[in-house]
């Protein structure tokens, strides 16, 4: 008797294999999925925009032999010293104690090789990172772990933050392993416990109470240190104009591509905007207020090659800042610690356990004997490349636009493979003049 | 002594001046009138001076103080003090939200009330409040001393690390992780010492001392609603 | 996100000072709101009730305005026209038919009371008090705003003082969390709020439960159940005034006691050149903890 055919068996896609695996992990230890990275969702991206190039009615730049600048200056709006950096592309803001000590003077050397600024992040300023940055700016957090006027004073800039992509609105909770003596020296804690950080800012709430906190921070470095304002990709337009109302020199806006040392996974896949989503409002809202340019926007969030930087300018930012493309540059997620990122129960790619501590290329630890894994100089050396790298993309583009500087990129060399980029970028779709929302067919 | 009248002079070149002022100065007396509530008064100081302001000030007086010694001689706004790393800073009135705020290091002593989260994330700053403080004062404060002659409003403490508090008065409720603890010599030592320094008429012994219970250390779920 | 200030008068000498003293207050909060001011004043109490209406064209719109007025309700009717606002006094049992008469013709109407007027526009504190002339004007009690707009716009009817009810006005300092969800509470009870603004819809909110029969106290205490997010409310009715923070309460206030005034700023600089500042009673208004006088 012939048997009768059965189904093939049919995963659920509601109830995929990652979804019950993390019912099950959340069944088993009460606590939510804490992680390091961005989103791992699919978002419209920058991906989903082309230019167009020159032909006949726009003329191209010849390639290396005209020029085509890509030079920057940030803070001109009251700062005394404002920062002029080489490159539009900046190191966002890694704690040491998130990264560890080799990682940051990588990114110091590398950073100052490519004419570049880094940033501190929530743990205070390490001598060691001052001493690599050329121009480093530093974190103002809710925590004010290790702040004090001293580092204030010899930094370059001053960046305020309000939020960031991976969680606007989102205190942090690092988790026990990565308090080391040294970390929990500089945020005086105890070692090895969860280290809470707040939502909001402990004096201030609001644009008019920053506007407040801005002037003391000017009164204490002399009015000469740009103070930028960081915020989280969810309201671009508001946020950016009240940054400018508060007396910002520049915004940093990232958004939720952007990565995180350790935050709940439901915050980092469900709060915020893509970065893609963020630009134009915010880029509208500088206009409204009649401070393009003379308030630098900063985009963050998922900038991975001189394409992406290229597209974030033409949308109307100043400069893009890196961050987990400067850690793969470094060396972090290397597929030749493939075996121990097996070991761990994952693969080099998929690999954001970053608040453990067990990081094996060494970046995201503070363990002694994984951290000697990073080589200051030559991880230096490989940022520097690739920050050469994603610039001489940017002018590659720029140049085929026909522009003599990056700057001069805008939304019209831009079209959208798909309606959603269409909408989010307020550009046409490719092939046609329409913008969703925006014009007709 | 050297005068700078705000009503004449801009905030710039008062702390210019105050911020100019080395440790070797000879120049240790400043008094500064007409505050009128303005903000960000003799901030990021670093050198051994005594500054007086004659009347109210508004945010961030003495804003991460190094050294100096600040007497407001009326009433502070909010976040007097904030990050202080050193020296001492005296309010003859009350403060405002957020006195002491992530403090370092100095002694902070408001002679009258001090309004909601007085200490808030203390980092080894000395708070000598002679009146009562206001709710959520404490908020995860790491280290230093907050010493309170008066009552404490709602939430002291809450989500607390090691910072010790002393209250003489009520304390409206604790904060979560917070838990009234024995009172040592050693903590009889440091209230003494504190209530000395900052010239508080009161006795170490009628303190009660408050700590981190230390149960949010590391997460559990059975303290998942705490948090 | 704002400044606020506030006065009460308690001695009746003072009145002729009033808008001296609230004009001062207004121009120290200049920092705290640049987009634009206004300030509610209860002056002298009119025969009838007195409607404040706007318009970008005063020239043209205030131009016989009070005649057609008249001939619309078959009454008698005032005006005071001051700037881009008129000061119209109308029998107390025309409101609704001078409301549509204004709605009709274009015409925004700022605020309606016995007492209350109410002047406010775009632009910065000391341009909007000079172009109203608030330093001339004499009363009881009064409150005014500067505004940094969040995320309405910048417009007249954006703000504050909201006026949703007679000689009931309210300012607010912060931002609400869940003032769509109360705005479409509110418009089924027939209380709509006519603009996009959060604190309009605590103006509304207090006025829906002043008609279900709750006093002053009872509404602003209602505010601390029913509205979510970060709120400092001064609130003006004809006889006095409140004041009532949120829970959380991180948005600064301070207050001034006394024996001539009752005073109320988003900071001490409102307050510090009141006659008699020093030897007031300054304090901070507790967190969800009502506050009013009344005369």
């Amino acid at each position: 008797m012939e048997k009768t055919p059965h189904t093939l068996p049919r995963e659920s896609y509601t109830f995929s294999s990652a979804v019950n695996a993390e019912i099950r992990r959340a069944a088993a230890t009460g606590i939510y999925d804490i992680r390091g990275a961005g989103t791992k969702r699919h978002l419209p991206h920058f991906d989903d925009l082309l230019f167009l190039g020159a032909s006949m009615s726009r003329y191209p730049l010849e390639g290396y032999r005209e020029k085509c600048d890509t030079s920057v200056t940030l803070g001109t709006r009251f700062a005394k010293k404002p920062i002029e950096l080489k490159i539009p592309i900046t190191i966002a803001g890694m704690s040491f104690g998130a990264l560890s000590a080799p990682a940051k003077e990588a990114l110091g050397r590398g950073a100052t090789m490519a004419g570049t600024s880094t940033t501190t992040g929530d743990g205070g300023m390490t001598d060691e990172e001052r001493g690599h940055s050329e121009k480093l700016v530093y974190q103002y957090l809710p925590s004010r772990y290790g702040m004090n006027p001293d580092d204030l004073r010899r930094a370059d800039a001053i960046e305020v933050v309000i939020g960031q992509g991976a969680k606007p609105g989102g205190g942090g909770m690092l988790l026990g392993q990565k308090i080391t003596q040294r970390v929990a020296d500089m945020r005086n804690l105890p070692v090895g416990i969860d280290q809470r950080s707040a939502c909001r800012h402990p004096d201030w709430t609001g644009p008019d109470d920053l506007e407040i906190k801005i002037l003391e921070l000017r009164e204490i470095t002399n009015w000469e240190k740009p103070i930028y304002i960081k915020v989280g990709g969810s309201r671009p337009y508001y946020d950016t104009a009240l940054a400018v109302k508060a007396g910002a020199d520049v915004v940093v806006l990232d958004g939720m591509q952007g990565g995180t040392a350790a935050t709940q996974d439901v915050f980092i896949e469900n709060v915020g905007l893509p970065t893609l989503a963020c630009i134009r409002p915010a880029v509208q809202a500088l206009q409204d207020l009649g401070m393009h340019r003379k308030v630098q926007l900063v985009v963050s969030g998922g900038i991975r090659s001189g394409a992406d930087v290229a597209k974030a300018l033409a949308l109307g930012a100043d400069a893009v800042s890196i961050g987990t493309a400067a850690l793969i540059a470094i060396g972090e997620l290397d597929p030749k610690w493939g075996a121990e990122y097996a070991a761990l129960g994952t693969t080099a790619d998929a690999y954001d356990d970053w608040h453990e501590g067990r990081d094996p290329a060494g970046i995201t630890t503070q363990d002694p004997e994984l951290m000697k894994r990073v080589d200051p100089e030559e991880a230096g050396r490989r940022l520097r490349n690739y920050l050469a790298v994603m610039t001489l993309e940017t002018q590659t583009i720029a140049r085929a636009c026909g522009h003599n500087h990056v700057h001069n990129l805008e939304p019209e060399d831009l079209v959208a493979l798909t309606m959603e980029a269409a909408a989010m970028a307020q550009v046409p779709l490719a092939g046609t003049n329409w913008i969703p929302g925006k014009t007709g067919l | 002594m050297q005068t700078i009248d705000l009503a004449t002079t801009p905030l710039r070149e008062l702390n210019a001046a105050l911020q100019a002022q080395a440790a070797t100065t000879n120049q240790t007396e400043w008094l500064i009138e007409n505050p009128k509530g303005a903000h960000a008064i003799a901030v990021g100081l670093d050198a051994p001076i005594e500054v007086t302001v004659n009347g109210p000030t508004g945010y961030y007086c003495a804003g991460m103080n190094k050294q100096a010694t600040v007497h407001v001689k009326g009433s502070a706004g909010p976040g007097v003090a904030e990050n202080m790393m050193s020296g001492t800073v005296v309010i003859d009135g009350d403060a405002s939200q957020y006195a002491g705020a992530t403090g370092h290091g100095g002694l902070l002593v408001i002679k009258g009330n001090a309004s909601s989260r007085c200490g808030i994330s203390m980092k080894g700053i000395d708070i000598v409040v002679y009146g009562n403080i206001g709710h959520m004062s404490a908020f995860m404060a790491q280290t230093g001393n907050l010493v309170v002659l008066g009552d404490a409003g709602a939430n002291l403490g809450d989500s607390l690390y090691e910072a010790r508090l002393f209250v003489r008065g009520s304390v409206k409720s604790l904060g979560s992780d917070c838990v009234e603890k024995e009172m040592r010599p050693e903590h009889i030592a440091i209230l003494k010492d504190l209530l000395e320094r900052s010239g508080a008429d009161a006795k170490p012994e009628d303190f009660k001392r408050y700590g981190s219970a230390r149960t949010l250390y590391n997460f559990h779920v059975d303290h998942a609603g705490e948090y | 996100m704002c400044g606020i200030v506030g006065l009460f008068l308690k001695k009746e000498a003072l009145r002729p000072q009033l808008g001296n003293m609230l004009t001062d207050m207004l121009i120290t909060m200049t920092d705290r709101g640049p987009d634009s001011a206004g300030i509610a004043i209860y002056g002298d109490e009119a025969e009838g009730l007195k409607m404040t209406v706007q318009s970008d064209t005063p020239q043209t719109e205030f131009d016989g305005l009070d005649g057609a007025l008249e001939a619309a309700l078959g009454r008698k009717v005032t005006m005071k026209v001051v700037d881009t606002h008129a000061v119209l006094t109308i029998p107390d049992d025309a409101e609704d038919d001078a409301r549509a008469f204004m709605k009709a013709r274009g015409l925004r109407v700022m605020g309606v009371g016995s007492a209350m007027e109410i002047f406010k526009e775009i632009g910065l504190p000391k341009d909007v008090a000079a172009r109203f002339g608030i330093r001339q004007m004499s009363g009881s009690h009064g409150i005014g705003h500067t505004r940094m707009a969040t995320e309405s716009a910048v417009t007249t009817m954006g703000a504050h003082p909201f006026s949703t009810g007679d000689d009931q006005c309210l300012v607010h300092n912060g931002s609400l969390s869940n003032h769509n969800q109360m705005r479409r509470v509110l418009t089924q009870k027939g209380f709509a709020p006519q603009t996009q603004n959060d604190t309009e819809v605590a103006a509304c909110y207090i006025s829906s439960r002043l008609a279900e029969g709750a006093n002053l106290g009872e509404a602003l205490e209602g505010t601390l159940d029913d509205l979510d997010g970060f709120f400092t409310f001064v609130v003006g009715t004809k006889n006095g005034f409140g004041v009532v923070r949120d829970p959380i309460a991180c948005k600064p206030a301070v207050m001034a006691e006394t024996e001539d005034y009752v005073a109320f700023g988003s900071e001490y600089r409102a307050l510090a050149n009141l006659p008699g500042i020093e030897a007031a009673r300054v304090w901070e208004p507790e967190p969800a903890t009502v506050y009013f006088w009344e005369r």
